[in-house]
């Protein structure tokens, strides 16, 4: 890779040795994608809940907190995703001490880094979303996803070290999806079908995501003439990320590099259409039926409710209540959870018997163990992410609207 | 006289170990108990097999991020593949094999690593030079 001074500078050690690794890291990554050269960032957004991390990331990330201050603080703003767990209510959810006293370490160790606690996976709906051609460094695979597609920024998925990195830098390599050679469509689907709701949305990227199954393929959609609104769009970009490591797409006319189906290409001639109908749809619900199953836990979360869900959620539940040996849990993000506050949607659904759960996304918050300590096998959702992630916990996932989804949750099984 | 398969050059150190391939994916947070050591998404096709001290030989890297910070977590706790080889990696498992110094490859000459290769294969995994050999077949 070419450097430049600064860059120069810090893989020499005169910025500090949390500078110096961080370039090293990024110099090790740009050459195995062959990037030229580095791109300034406007900001970084870091995944790292405290599963992933393990004791060991964390004291890793307690080294770096104790290095002087000028040498150890981010140089762009930089921004976290969800966390392990919420201090509110772990306890509700039978969370340990444990991992709550590891959580508070790994928050410290963030906020001396100068770090910004967002905890959210939806901070293009509630931070400072970024604009068309920014460069970002970004973590979480449906933020990158919804930011390249539907903004028109441009960001590689970039796990917890290589965004940290990005942060102390102030950039990252330039490859990937920073560069216009890979922002073109390759894959093309024709949508005859309309999705109805949340859950269809994103078994429509789950659908996608398999054909794709690449993370340097970009679907390009035709058939979807009416616009998605933003909640739509974040499911079926979570669940195109989840299903089929994907970064990017295309809707022509919708979404803004692809003015035209020709433009969604690049200029380059479109390929044959793959057809996806209802029927497909259908069978990827029966794929994670349930039907009549005593329902042990229902969540909705991944990606964080916004405040239009959560009032859904909170319209749903009004005056019913949640059944004896069911669990409902609603993940959203510190924002959101602020406004369902004061609007009274929180006290709605927590009266109706659920959780409310701020700055957290159900898997990322020891999934596993909370299945042990609660019983949880049979877990209905609405997010087909979730449905894909879950299986690899012990849990037997079903997909379903949230409308189906609060009524099971209210009978105790599938409905 | 020993197979050499030519590759892009990787990330991590020199490594020798066992095969153990499937025409499947990887994620460590979708598909792994990562305390037992196993694969535990049941529809993968490696489910219940152990991972610990194999050299992995996938198509692709899926799923989230989480798998950037995981691959140190588990070397550092000792149950951790010995390698990656994939036919084409995604940018998290390459930053992680680079965060946790972690052999991985990827982008063969000859195509598909997964055809290439069969489990049980003795590998020897050159990142530096972009090179695999297989140790025990002619």
């Amino acid at each position: 890779m070419r450097l430049g001074e600064e860059e120069r500078a810090m893989l020499a050690g005169e910025l500090g040795s949390a500078r110096q690794w961080a370039i090293k890291h990024q110099i090790a990554v740009g050459d195995f994608f062959d990037a030229p050269e580095f791109v300034r960032v406007g900001q970084a957004h870091i995944m790292a809940d405290t599963e992933s991390l393990g004791p060991s990331g964390v004291a890793w990330l307690e080294a770096l907190a104790a290095l002087p201050s000028a040498e150890r603080r981010v140089l762009v703003p930089t921004i976290t995703d969800p966390r392990g767990l919420d201090f509110a209510s772990y306890k509700r959810l039978k969370q340990t001490e444990t991992m709550a006293d590891l959580e508070a370490r790994t928050i410290a160790a963030f906020e001396a880094l100068g770090v910004l606690m967002t905890n959210t996976c939806i901070n293009y709906q509630t931070i400072l979303p970024p604009v068309l051609g920014e460069h970002m460094a970004f973590g979480d695979t449906g933020v990158v996803i919804y930011c390249n597609s539907v903004m028109g920024a441009r960001s590689n998925f970039e796990g917890g070290p290589s965004a940290l990195a990005a942060g102390l830098t102030g950039r990252t390599p330039r490859y990937g999806y920073h560069l216009d050679e890979h922002r073109g469509g390759s894959k093309h689907f024709a949508v005859g079908w309309r999705p109805r709701d949340l859950a269809d949305w994103g078994a429509l990227g789950g659908i996608v995501g398999r054909a794709c199954n690449s993370y340097w393929e970009v679907p390009v959609l035709s058939g979807l003439e009416t616009p998605p609104n933003s909640d739509e769009l974040k499911h079926f970009g979570a669940a195109l990320a989840s299903f089929g490591s994907v970064a990017l797409f295309h809707i022509p006319g919708i979404t803004p590099e692809a003015p035209t189906l020709k433009a969604a290409f690049a200029g380059r001639p479109s390929p044959a259409a793959v057809p996806i109908a209802a029927e497909d749809i259908a069978q990827f619900y029966a794929s994670y039926a349930g039907n009549g199953d005593k329902v042990d836990v229902v969540v909705f979360a991944a990606p964080q409710l916004s405040l239009l869900e959560m009032a859904q959620v909170a319209r749903l539940l009004k005056d019913r209540r949640i059944h004896a040996d069911t669990s409902l849990i609603v993940a959203t993000s510190p924002e959101i959870k602020f406004a369902a506050d004061r609007l009274r949607l929180t006290q709605t659904i927590e009266q109706a018997g659920g959780i409310v759960a701020a700055g957290v996304c159900f898997y990322q918050s020891y999934a596993r163990e909370m299945a042990e300590a609660n019983g949880w096998q049979r877990l209905l959702t609405n997010s087909a992410k979730l449905v894909n992630i879950i299986g690899g916990y012990g849990y037997r996932p079903s997909l379903a609207s949230m409308e189906r989804c609060i009524d099971s949750a209210v009978a105790g099984r599938v409905v | 006289m020993s197979i050499v398969l030519k590759c892009h050059p990787g990330i991590g150190p020199t490594v020798t170990g066992t095969a153990l391939v499937a025409p499947d994916n990887f994620s460590a947070r979708y598909d792994l108990d990562r305390l037992k050591g196993t694969f535990s998404r049941p529809a993968h096709r490696l489910y219940g097999q152990s991972y610990h001290d194999k050299i992995l030989v996938l198509v692709t890297a899926k799923g989230g991020v989480a798998s950037a910070w995981m691959l140190r977590e588990m070397k550092e706790r000792g149950i951790v593949p010995k390698a990656i080889v994939f036919d084409r990696t995604n940018t998290i498992l390459a930053q992680g094999a680079a965060f946790a110094e972690l052999t991985l490859v990827d982008r063969f000459e000859a195509g598909d690593p997964t055809r290439l290769f069969q489990s049980g294969d003795e590998l020897m995994i050159e990142p530096a030079l972009g090179r695999v050999t297989i140790l025990n077949r002619t």
